[in-house]
């Protein structure tokens, strides 16, 4: 009997050796991290990989981290990842890794927080909780520019900002603490009125941040009328 | 097993020795208690919440706030797992054994849907949820159960991945055969044992 030609396994689950393409700083605490993957498979924008760190000696360290990218760059993933200083996985992303090593990665998993074309849409991220955001709407502005989206994102000061020079007309930013210098955009903790200004129609509203961001937003998505089936969260537990 | 080495990776966080084998694959330990929900969190008053088991049973229960607090209590002393990574070790909830929410209940089936406020679902075998196995709490380490934690009450099965803990229980209801809930819709193992990391659809 005639052998079947043997075909490569693409179901998600299976730890592959990835390799970086390249690395971005994009603030003093964040890079961003493109991947090479040999069992690439296209992802849902808001999906996450998992990373898993081996030392010599057999200890390992596992994270989760959402794709900042579209799906529609074949082949490659791109990570960005907050350094977190008391943490594991996050500090040798920023200390050790340098284009062209290679890193095991396994994904892409879970399929609540994603964004299958629902319009209009609303994204409230805060601080890296732009990140699955980024992919949500870096995706979009490819297929379907036309589709009502706005995101609103809080940061703490101008040097925080991530993917700066990619926030145009369908992202409302907000400084917590210290804007740019000739800011005259909006200040402070997200509210009613940088909700109103994203002026969408109902919809379905994506956020992402740590709990007390999420908790806020979602409740000012709730009073902007959002109904709570369609207000999908993401909260950070500590990813360090 | 592959033999892949990160390179210069040595770890920065290894779990002391005696809590290592505490710890089950791929986990790490930590200190606090991340809040990780889908959606909004539920606002339930203890005075509007209730508990009941239905389904195939040959006896509906239902117990209000009040009325379960009568049933006998327990303190949990557990490890808590999350499928996000984090390990939680020897916290401690209060609350009231499945076993004794299921005296005179007579299941007539093997499998149970729990159900929340806010339309949460998970999907749990009898066996995992019966002999000692789980429980209903509405404390956390002697104080009431916080809302973002699932307050006023949620279940706790401690031996599976954290979000078979349904947060905001309202219910569980007995079926005779197996069914995902939300998460297990989502891409997240049927069963979730941490000890075999069973985290994905895949594991």
């Amino acid at each position: 009997m005639e052998r079947l030609t043997p075909v490569e396994q693409r179901a998600p689950g299976r730890w592959q050796i990835a390799t970086v393409a390249a690395v971005k700083q994009e603030t003093p605490r964040v890079k961003s991290f493109r991947l090479e993957l040999p069992m690439w498979m296209a992802h849902l924008p808001g999906q996450h990989y998992d990373v898993r760190l081996t030392a010599p000696d057999g200890y390992r360290a596992q994270r989760s981290y959402s794709i900042a990218s579209s799906p529609l760059d074949e082949g490659e993933i791109e990570l960005t990842i907050d350094r977190l200083e008391d943490g594991e996985v996050s500090p040798y992303f920023h200390d050790v890794v340098v284009e062209g090593d290679q890193v095991e990665v396994r994904g892409p998993f879970a399929s609540y927080f994603v964004w299958r074309g629902e319009a209009p849409a609303l994204l409230i991220g805060g601080g890296s909780g732009v990140v699955p955001l980024m992919a949500i709407l870096r995706h979009r502005r490819r297929v379907m520019p036309e589709l009502a989206m706005r995101l609103v994102y809080s940061v703490r000061s101008a040097e925080d900002v991530i993917y700066a020079d990619e926030l145009g007309d369908d992202a409302l930013l907000t400084f917590t603490r210290r804007p740019p210098e000739d800011w005259t955009g909006h200040t402070g903790r997200i509210d009613r009125a940088l909700i109103a200004e994203a002026d969408l129609d109902g919809g379905t509203a994506f956020i992402c941040g740590s709990n007390p961001f999420v908790e806020a937003a979602a409740d000012l998505a709730l009073a902007a009328g959002f109904r709570p089936e369609r207000v999908r969260t993401e909260r950070f537990g500590p990813t360090g | 097993m592959s033999d892949f080495v990160s390179r210069a990776f040595r770890g920065r966080r290894r779990t002391p020795e005696e809590l290592a084998d505490r710890l089950p694959p791929g986990q790490y330990n930590e200190s606090g208690f991340p809040v990780l929900t889908a959606g909004p969190t539920p606002r339930i008053e203890p005075d509007e919440w209730g508990f009941r088991i239905d389904g195939m049973v040959g006896q509906e229960r239902e117990w209000t706030w009040d009325e379960f607090h009568r049933l006998p209590f327990e303190t949990v002393p557990c490890d808590i797992h999350c499928v996000t990574k984090w390990s939680k070790l020897g916290t401690s909830f209060g609350g009231v054994s499945v076993d004794t929410l299921l005296e005179g209940v007579e299941p007539q089936g093997e499998y149970a849907m729990a159900f929340s406020y806010g339309g949460y679902t998970t999907n749990l075998s009898l066996a995992d949820i019966t002999g000692g196995k789980a429980w209903v709490v509405t404390e956390h380490e002697g104080d009431p159960l916080p809302r973002e934690h699932g307050g006023p009450a949620r279940l706790l099965v401690p031996h599976l991945y954290f979000w078979k803990s349904a947060k905001w229980a309202a219910g569980l209801r007995v079926m005779d055969h197996d069914e995902p809930g939300f998460w297990e819709l989502n891409g997240y193992h049927n069963r979730g044992d941490p000890w075999k990391e069973e985290r994905y659809w895949s594991d």
